[in-house]
């Protein structure tokens, strides 16, 4: 984080603006890849209207980055009108996309309204490989054709490659691809649960030898392994007080059918922008409140850990395993793969002989009454049982 | 020094005020500044239609005790740095542009 972008975050968590916002426009998707956790029937999409709406009240609410995501965004007829309405009130704004819809008239468009960069899912430089993740043939071929025309405009692209157990080695041809586009490299070696809480596509995730080379790989991670792999000290007291993630702190996550969560990775229901203003939501939803309310030191179990002051804990995948104040297992396995040292969780398991990735079932459902009240009541239980 | 000289906001930036400071990107290299509340005052009152020489007189010298030489003189400058940057565009005459956001009155 750069020196000015870390003092406006943190004038930004001391004012309680949401700078960040993620906004997923639809859900529909003209690819059907093996580890998406969407679901992608169209269950009442927010219109154009509501979204230009929202996008007046966020940008009221001083939401400065704005990443446009979905589904595939552009299988939305007014992804343009959407587009420039958002540059009109004047956003930073990222593109998600697989690009597929990407041709030359829509590239032009992009660069006409100033889109900061555009982030492309490859999964593989090997056709058969990636077309068989994304289950859509010739969609590798035109992913990079898009990115072709977008860097002819000279429009930041940013090659995102998520590894499974189908792609586990094909990080080094992707990373050269992304060489070969003039276009930046981001590498993601975990699968997370579906929004509903359905943990199965966790199968996909690579083995532990497999996450420790990539995890060990200076090259790839960008930072010293002896650092990164050192032996954890334990949390101090500052590591104690310090705040998970930016989730729910200046940034938030607001689905096609106008439903708020602390990221897109942390399905708590806070609020719906159909019955609530967006600014309301984000100041006085319980849900969110609750989330802001959390440091280390009130995870009973991470705050013990040796990994504690050095983990990248995701609040959001522990929720998703039934607990926002637990460990998430995931990250305790990137830690292990990291150091060789067990987290305190990981040891837990161990004694009790459960298997990877057979944790509780969760299942999160939009704001409703129930839906509600069921989160709250797994925040509640788990805290005691952790 | 221009007096006449008129001011917008450019298209091609994001921007957003936090309290009493303004966060402006350039869209053509991302780069990141900000504002400080005196030119944070500027760049709002940047519609391509007030000249510098009023919008100094009339917003910066009536909240701040500041003679108005002196402020227009730093103005100058912080505009001319800002259009460097492609933030702005400056122009001797009226600059016939919306720069202004839905809702937002000119």
């Amino acid at each position: 984080m750069n020196g000015l972008f870390a003092e406006m975050t943190a004038k930004a968590l001391k004012m309680n603006i949401p700078l960040s916002v993620q906004l997923d426009l639809t859900y529909r998707c003209n690819e059907r890849c093996v580890h998406c956790y969407l679901d992608h029937h169209d269950h009442g999409e927010m219109t154009t209207a509501e979204i230009k709406n929202l996008l007046d009240q966020m940008a009221d609410a001083g939401v400065f980055y704005l990443t446009i995501s979905g589904g595939e965004i552009l299988m939305r007829r007014d992804f343009f009108e959407i587009l420039e309405y958002a540059r009109l009130r004047t956003f930073c704004i990222k593109l998600k996309t697989n690009g597929i819809l990407i041709r030359k008239q829509e590239a032009d468009r992009i660069k006409a309204l100033g889109v900061e960069s555009v982030q492309i899912s490859i999964y593989s430089h090997v056709p058969e490989v990636h077309d068989a993740i994304t289950k859509l043939p010739g969609s590798l071929e035109q992913s990079i054709e898009a990115i072709r025309r977008l860097r002819a405009h000279g429009i930041q692209v940013t090659l995102a490659n998520v590894l499974m157990v189908q792609n586990a080695n094909d990080y080094v041809g992707v990373r050269a691809l992304a060489a070969e586009l003039d276009a930046q490299f981001i590498m993601d070696p975990m699968i997370t649960p579906m929004m509903d809480g359905d943990r199965s596509i966790l199968n996909l995730n690579i083995d532990e030898t497999a996450l420790r080379e990539v995890l060990r790989n200076e090259s790839l991670t960008g930072a010293s392994i002896e650092q990164s792999c050192a032996p954890p000290q334990g949390p101090d007291a500052d590591a104690l007080d310090m705040l998970p993630c930016s989730a729910g702190h200046t940034a938030c996550y607001v689905s096609p059918y106008g439903d708020v969560y602390p990221c897109v990775q942390f399905p708590l229901p806070s609020g719906n922008v159909r019955n609530t203003r967006f600014v309301d939501i984000w100041r006085d939803s319980p849900q969110l409140k609750e989330v802001r309310s959390i440091t280390l030191r009130d995870m009973p179990s991470c705050s013990k850990c040796t990994h504690g002051g050095t983990c990248t804990r995701c609040p959001g995948l522990a929720y998703l395993e039934g607990n926002m104040r637990g460990p998430s297992s995931q990250d305790c396995e990137k830690s292990y793969a990291r150091t060789g040292i067990p987290s305190e969780n990981l040891k837990a398991r161990k004694a009790s002989s459960q298997p990877r990735h057979s944790l509780q079932l969760v299942q999160i459902q939009g704001l409703q009454p129930a839906a509600r009240s069921l989160a709250s009541s797994f925040a509640e239980s788990s805290a005691v049982s952790a | 020094m221009n007096s006449k000289r008129y001011v917008a906001r450019s298209t091609a930036i994001a921007a957003r005020v936090l309290g009493d400071e303004t966060m402006v990107m350039s869209a053509v290299n991302s780069t990141l500044f900000t504002l400080d509340e005196v030119a944070t005052v500027i760049w709002e009152s940047a519609d391509g239609a007030t000249p510098l020489e009023e919008i100094v007189a009339n917003k910066i010298c009536t909240q701040y005790d500041i003679p108005q030489e002196v402020a227009l003189k730093d103005a100058e400058g912080l505009v001319e740095e800002l259009a460097g940057h492609g933030l702005l565009l400056l122009s001797d005459k009226p600059i016939a542009q919306s720069t202004t956001a839905p809702g937002e009155s000119q």
